[in-house]
């Protein structure tokens, strides 16, 4: 008896440690795009362990991007970490401020991996750099374009193909698109800019537009009260309340691409991450262009990077090194983009293969690519969560008429300077 | 040894309330009296500077001002409504069952698709009001959720519209329980139906009435997955309620000791809005 649970013991133990030494990788990853992209997330991993036998990935699909960051927190306190995740790239100060980061220079040191740091578009680096330090290193990203209705150009007498190419074009075209009913009820407006959710980030492409950015590269002071990011509000709050070709007050982010594609809208701006779904439900000509300049061109980035955590082993940062390094391929990056809409985020990806192809037949594809030039990071600070919040809330004031653009911008900014004191 | 068996029976029920309810309650009050530690800044005991902090909140001050509105405009309501649907329902009409059941089905659905749906009711131009008022009335167009002057009043449409339904429930079950013989009493004596419900259905109702009294002031406090969908909290704090600043205060800013100070006042308005309903209402109240 007493021999059959000794053997029951150690069979147990045997079970309980693999046979051989795998090195284990867990991540999470959000979602914030629709589709079916936890399986393709999840082929993914499989096809790398298929290569790399002795390493062994469990991809944690971890919900929108603030439940992926808590969830990861999470873990890492209760002591049973992920090695590496996928989370918001202006996450970054937050994780290095709970020190739970490590960045890629200390793994990737051979010639090769330092080339390999070097082949992204410099736009998606600069919310993954700290003091010359890669942290982040861009996975699904994405900007924000102009989609325009090209049946109600024509309608309106514009050039179809010619979508407007700085502010003033776009308030005088917008004019022109605006179709009113015999009692003067809107049926039309000319463009709309979605100022819910997200008001932050498309402020941000205007006042980049207006040659200001909102911080700086510190993390540690912004620029809200600056005149060019107050001229930039204005401009905004003007669309609507002066030159009447916006709706007054917020435009909820999640509706507008139904009235874009309900025709109820001429323009919008948002984020290439719709173009699928916009290309799938439009039934109208419609085209994709890069945001209008006033002194620059400009749009933010946005979207997710790969983390390593510090809590690893040197075996698991390889392993972990390894696999990022594979799944940011230019032949992955290329089906990445084509089964997200997100940008491709190196430049070899666009150059052979699928994504060429894909790109030669639908060229509105290439549009975000090509704004990356002048795209700049997203805002991120210490503190990024209020000081973000600071700003979205003097948007949606000024937007709404509550406050002028000037008094909203000031107040936001000695709040954030308050809060970023402590950080300089 | 009968008291070692009564405790040994409240024993799960005690431990799940003590870990999950009074625990946690007290180390929130703890945990607000606490700066927030990050590894470059160490928490220290702040004693109740949090609570000062929450004094000179203008968007605190500015969610409890929006909460209280939102509580008077939905509990009433709600309350009174779902006792329409109650009485009516209870009568005897055609397709009973089937009317039941629509006034029910709001209930049923997750709060996450009930904003979804009226987000696109709510949608300037394309949604479901605008059309309406439009073909109906002529209506112009108006930005529902995007003016600060009419968010909160729709969310809090929303959420009588999901509320009643729940609250009829329970105020069918109490007028099945009346007895018959009362109405037949109240007909011979050639009582008016406005009569009898004033001075027999009302009173005899009052048990509920508390019980859906304190369920609909909990809710309006702990009702907050709609923000999430239609407005986050938006435009500039005008639709945020007390709970979804603390969501937001705890998961966005992970400032964890100002959420809990936030959550401590939460929970002292709770109970006390509970006593003070106990007490008052108690004494209307006809048990059998």
């Amino acid at each position: 008896m007493r021999s059959i649970v000794a053997m029951l013991l150690a069979g147990l133990l045997a079970a309980a440690v693999p046979a051989r030494a795998d090195t284990e990788l867990t991540f999470y990853y959000p979602i914030a795009v629709g589709g079916p992209l936890t399986k393709v997330i999840d082929g993914l991993a499989r096809d790398f362990e298929k290569e790399h036998p002795g390493i062994k990935v469990n991809p944690i699909y971890a919900g929108n991007y603030d439940d992926a960051r808590i969830k990861a927190l999470a873990a890492l306190k209760a002591g049973q970490p992920a090695q590496i995740s996928v989370l918001y790239s202006i996450d970054l100060y937050e994780l290095i401020e709970q020190d739970v980061i490590v960045p890629w220079d200390d793994v990737a040191t051979s010639a090769e991996d330092k080339a390999w740091l070097k082949a992204f578009y410099p736009a998606l680096m600069a919310n993954g750099i700290y003091k010359g330090k890669v942290y982040g290193i861009p996975f699904q990203r994405s900007t924000i374009v102009l989609y325009w209705n090209k049946d109600a150009f024509k309608e309106a007498g514009l050039n179809p193909d010619e979508p407007p190419a700085n502010w003033k074009e776009m308030a005088g075209m917008a004019a022109k698109l605006v179709k009113k009913d015999a009692s003067g009820n809107v049926q039309r407006w000319g463009v709309m800019v979605p100022s819910t959710g997200y008001p932050y980030w498309m402020f941000q492409a205007f006042s980049r537009q207006n040659g200001m950015d909102l911080m700086n590269k510190e993390g540690n002071r912004t620029h809200f009260a600056h005149p060019d990011v107050i001229a930039a509000l204005q401009y905004w709050r003007d669309l609507g309340a002066k030159h009447k070709v916006m709706p007054e007050g917020t435009i909820e982010w999640g509706t507008l691409r139904q009235q874009f594609t309900e025709g109820k809208t001429a323009m919008m701006w948002h984020t290439t991450g719709n173009l699928t779904a916009v290309k799938n439900s439009a039934k109208f000509a419609f085209g994709v262009a890069m945001l209008p300049t006033s002194k620059q061109r400009g749009s933010p980035t946005g979207g997710g990077n790969f983390y390593m955590f510090k809590k690893t082993t040197p075996e698991e940062r390889k392993a972990a090194l390894a696999f990022v390094k594979w799944m940011t391929t230019p032949e992955r990056t290329a089906d990445w983009s084509i089964a997200t809409g997100y940008v491709g985020t190196r430049a070899d990806a666009y150059e052979a293969g699928k994504l060429k192809e894909y790109a030669a037949e639908f060229p509105q594809a290439v549009v975000a690519r090509d704004q990356l030039k002048f795209a700049t990071a997203e805002l991120a600070t210490f503190q990024t969560g209020r000081v973000r919040k600071l700003l979205d809330d003097a948007i949606q004031a000024a937007l709404t008429g509550q406050k002028t653009p000037p008094a909203a911008l000031k107040a936001a900014q000695s709040e954030a300077d308050r809060l970023l004191k402590p950080y300089r | 040894m009968k008291h070692v068996y009564g405790w040994l029976l409240l024993t799960p029920a005690a431990i799940l309330l003590v870990g999950f309810t009074h625990y946690p309650a007290a180390a929130t009050l703890w945990d607000s009296l606490f700066s927030t530690g990050t590894v470059v800044r160490p928490s220290r005991f702040v004693a109740f500077e949090n609570y000062a902090a929450l004094a000179d909140d203008p968007i605190f001050w500015q969610v409890l001002g929006n909460n209280l509105w939102f509580a008077l405009g939905t509990i009433p309501t709600s309350m009174a409504i779902a006792m329409l649907m109650a009485i009516w329902v209870n009568d005897r009409l055609p397709a009973r069952a089937l009317a039941r059941m629509a006034y029910f089905t709001p209930t049923v659905l997750p709060m996450i698709a009930v904003a979804n749906l009226w987000l696109f009711f709510y949608t300037p131009q394309i949604g479901l009001l605008d059309q309406v008022g439009a073909a109906l009335f002529g209506a112009r167009s108006h930005n529902w959720l995007g003016d600060p002057d009419t968010v909160l009043a729709c969310t809090m449409v929303m959420v009588v519209w999901k509320e009643a339904g729940f609250f009829m429930i329970f105020y069918l079950a109490a007028l099945q329980s009346l007895a018959p013989e009362l109405e037949e009493a109240a007909k011979m004596e050639g009582a008016s139906r406005w009569y009898f419900f004033r001075r027999v259905t009302f009173p005899l109702l009052m048990p509920t009435t508390l019980f859906v009294l304190v369920n609909a002031t909990i809710n309006s406090f702990k009702l907050v997955d709609h923000l999430f969908i239609l407005t986050k909290g938006g435009p500039d704090n005008a639709s945020s309620l007390l709970l979804y600043y603390i969501y937001q205060v705890a998961f966005s800013f992970f400032d964890t000791a100002y959420a809990s100070t936030l959550t401590v006042i939460l929970l002292l308005l709770l109970a006390g809005l509970a006593l003070v309903q106990f007490q008052l209402v108690e004494k209307r109240v006809h048990y059998r």
